[in-house]
């Protein structure tokens, strides 16, 4: 059971970093590409660690990079939100305020597992995702009260995203943080920054979910493709 | 309008018990987003403890032009060393 | 105020004497320009250099691989970063520079328009590339504008893990199975005569009079002739070759012992010529995917200036 949340919390940070990833020599100034690489490299090391995890809990002998390079879509475990594709800025920073703000609130309370493992990566993360909800506050304000195009183009992108909100917060068999405990407090923090942001919480009616069964969007074959399409044309070889 | 950032001074403090010290500078559109920058492109290696950050055009720079009627004068009292003063060598924690 | 005479009297004693010029200090004109297109093209290959090796952070064949190249390809942006700073002590900012960048106006390092084909290129760039950027770097940790020799110094100091991390990796790959170690030789085969073209010209003996290098060297900007430097990384590099077990792709090449240098067949300078003037086969892609950041970041960097200038006027 734990192996498989160790494995969902890990493909969330894994694909999110992947799609951050993205955005080297793309961002909008040079020291936006600094602060989206440390963000990448952040989850990246969240990843490595939960996987690894994952895989010695499995006891099948899979490492991380056996968990990230020959698994299938069908077999990943991560959330719809984090494979969508990047977007523009906006898009990119109403995920990442929506996703670290749920992290933050999960790490935060998962620092008290029981599982001493998870505790650690918690402790460790926690520091990490308060600084990318930071990011992320930072530029929704920015973008919210900016100009009349940087608020349109957040609102939009708060509209791409917020079908996908809802995932986050569904009951997980195994998980030593209940998800849905996570909601509230992650409402007044996304809630508050909105409001000052002079930006609405999209009124959808839409409820994308899936992933955490293994049931994805298109995009995220596409993803595993490019990422995992070198390693697999080489099996066995070392790196 | 020009939507070229401002220039920042970054000064980080290494460690507890040192001054913060110059290390570079970087573009930012105001203070708070000046201060994360700084964070990400002078700390990313445990560099730091803290940071300040200035805007560069508010830093007042003695002129190079006056530098010998600023500094020069300094140079020849050399009474405001500790060096200049003999004392026997018995006299102790002098 | 000194007369123009006095003062560069001024500027040479400092020189002369091996010390720093600082941004308020008088200089020559003509030193000023030198300095502002050498550290902007500096500038410029740091964050076009981001492009052929970021080609491969979402492609990286392990996990541990991804990291460390994105960490480096990070720090490349850090580098720009300072060094468009120390130029901008010059008078001049980092918008002015990427417009002249844009506008082909103003160059980048020629080694940035071959193609990253395979994950090798990754190592071989590592391994090359930094190495002969390092030979170059060094000694402009003591060039005479203060500000360029700190960023250096900076930068010297954070590049020291981008060469290890690339000659490990190409080292992974020969000791790997037999389709990496021909990828790891197949990168060398490419990456070894366009490393050797980053020095520049020829610059001593029949060639001394025809560029910069002798006016750079009298204003302790540069320290060493290109040549000088094409030989110490060549005899750097070829015993590192030799623990990788690969060939580099000169069959003259060989130790000279009267000299005390490999001799070796020096690039083709006309292709090093016409990849400065734009005929690489990858000049066109890495300037259209930085005009297209620079464009589609406009917006950003407009809502940001707004923001700040209206919580300005709410403070006031």
């Amino acid at each position: 059971m734990r192996d498989r949340y160790a494995l969902a919390l890990g493909d969330d940070a894994l694909i999110l970093a992947q799609r951050l990833g993205e955005w080297v020599a793309r961002a909008p100034e040079l020291e936006e590409d600094v602060a989206l690489a440390n963000i990448a490299l952040d989850l990246l090391g969240q990843a490595r660690s939960l996987l690894t995890y994952a895989g010695e809990l499995e006891g099948a002998g899979r490492d991380e990079d056996a968990l990230a390079y020959w698994r299938d879509d069908r077999d990943f475990r991560n959330v719809l939100l984090v494979e969508l594709p990047g977007g523009d800025f906006a898009v990119t920073m109403a995920r990442q305020l929506v996703f670290a703000a749920y992290q933050y609130e999960l790490y935060d309370r998962l620092r008290a597992s029981t599982d001493d493992t998870l505790a650690a990566v918690a402790g460790k993360a926690v520091k990490e995702v308060h600084y990318h909800r930071d990011h992320a506050t930072q530029w929704v304000l920015r973008l919210g009260d900016g100009t009349d195009e940087s608020h349109r183009r957040m609102a939009a992108g708060l509209e791409t995203v917020w079908p996908y909100v809802d995932e986050l917060f569904e009951p997980f068999d195994g998980a030593d943080v209940d998800p849905a405990a996570l909601r509230e407090p992650w409402q007044a923090y996304v809630g508050a920054v909105l409001a000052e942001a002079g930006l609405e919480p999209p009124a959808t009616g839409q409820h994308r979910t899936g992933g955490r069964r293994g049931l994805h969007t298109e995009h995220l074959g596409y993803l595993l493709a490019e990422m995992q399409h070198l390693h697999r044309s080489h099996p066995g070889a070392t790196w | 309008m020009t939507s070229q950032w401002p220039l920042w001074e970054v000064f980080v403090r290494a460690k507890r018990g040192l001054s913060h010290i110059h290390v570079g500078s970087l573009h930012a559109p105001d203070a708070a987003m000046a201060v994360r920058n700084a964070r990400d492109v002078y700390t990313r290696r445990g560099e730091g403890v803290s940071i300040w950050v200035v805007p560069s055009d508010q830093i007042t720079a003695s002129s190079p032009d006056e530098k010998d009627a600023f500094f020069d004068p300094a140079g020849d009292k050399v009474y405001r060393h500790p060096t200049f003063y003999e004392v026997p060598a018995e006299a102790k924690h002098l | 105020m000194a007369g123009t005479e006095e003062r560069e009297a001024a500027f040479y004693a400092i020189i002369d004497a091996d010390g720093r010029i600082e941004p308020r200090d008088d200089m020559p004109e003509a030193y000023r320009r030198t300095l502002v297109r050498q550290i902007a093209q500096h500038a410029h290959s740091e964050i076009i250099g981001m492009q052929p090796e970021g080609n491969w952070i979402s492609r990286a064949p392990s996990l541990r691989r991804k990291a460390i190249l994105l960490a480096k390809v990070q720090d490349e942006a850090g580098h720009g970063l300072y060094l468009y700073a120390a130029a901008e002590t010059l008078g001049v900012s980092r918008d002015q520079l990427l417009e002249l960048l844009h506008a082909r106006k103003q160059k980048y390092s020629s080694i940035f328009n071959y193609p990253t084909l395979t994950w090798a290129d990754v190592g071989a760039i590592g391994w090359l590339v930094d190495g002969a950027a390092i030979t170059n770097q060094v000694p402009l940790t003591r060039c005479s504008y203060g500000p360029y020799a700190r960023a250096m110094v900076r930068i010297c100091k954070e590049e020291s893990f981008h060469q290890r991390q690339g000659f490990e990796a190409l080292l992974t790959l020969t000791r790997g199975t037999p389709a990496q170690k021909a990828m790891a030789q197949d990168a060398l085969d490419r990456w070894w005569y366009p490393s050797l073209a980053m020095f520049g010209p020829p610059d001593t003996g029949e060639q001394a009079s025809g560029g910069h290098t002798e006016q750079s060297m009298r204003w302790g900007i540069k320290r060493f002739t290109n040549d000088e430097l094409r030989q110490r990384f060549v005899d750097m590099t070829v015993p590192q070759s030799q623990v990788l077990g690969l060939t580099i792709p000169d069959p003259d090449l060989r130790w000279n012992e009267e000299r005390g240098h490999y001799d070796f067949t020096p690039p083709d300078y006309d292709e090093l010529f016409r990849v400065i003037k734009g005929d690489g086969p990858c000049n066109a892609q890495r300037l259209a995917h930085r005009v297209a950041a620079h464009e589609d970041g406009a917006w950003v960097r407009e809502a940001a200036a707004a923001y700040a200038a209206k919580k300005q006027e709410v403070a006031a």
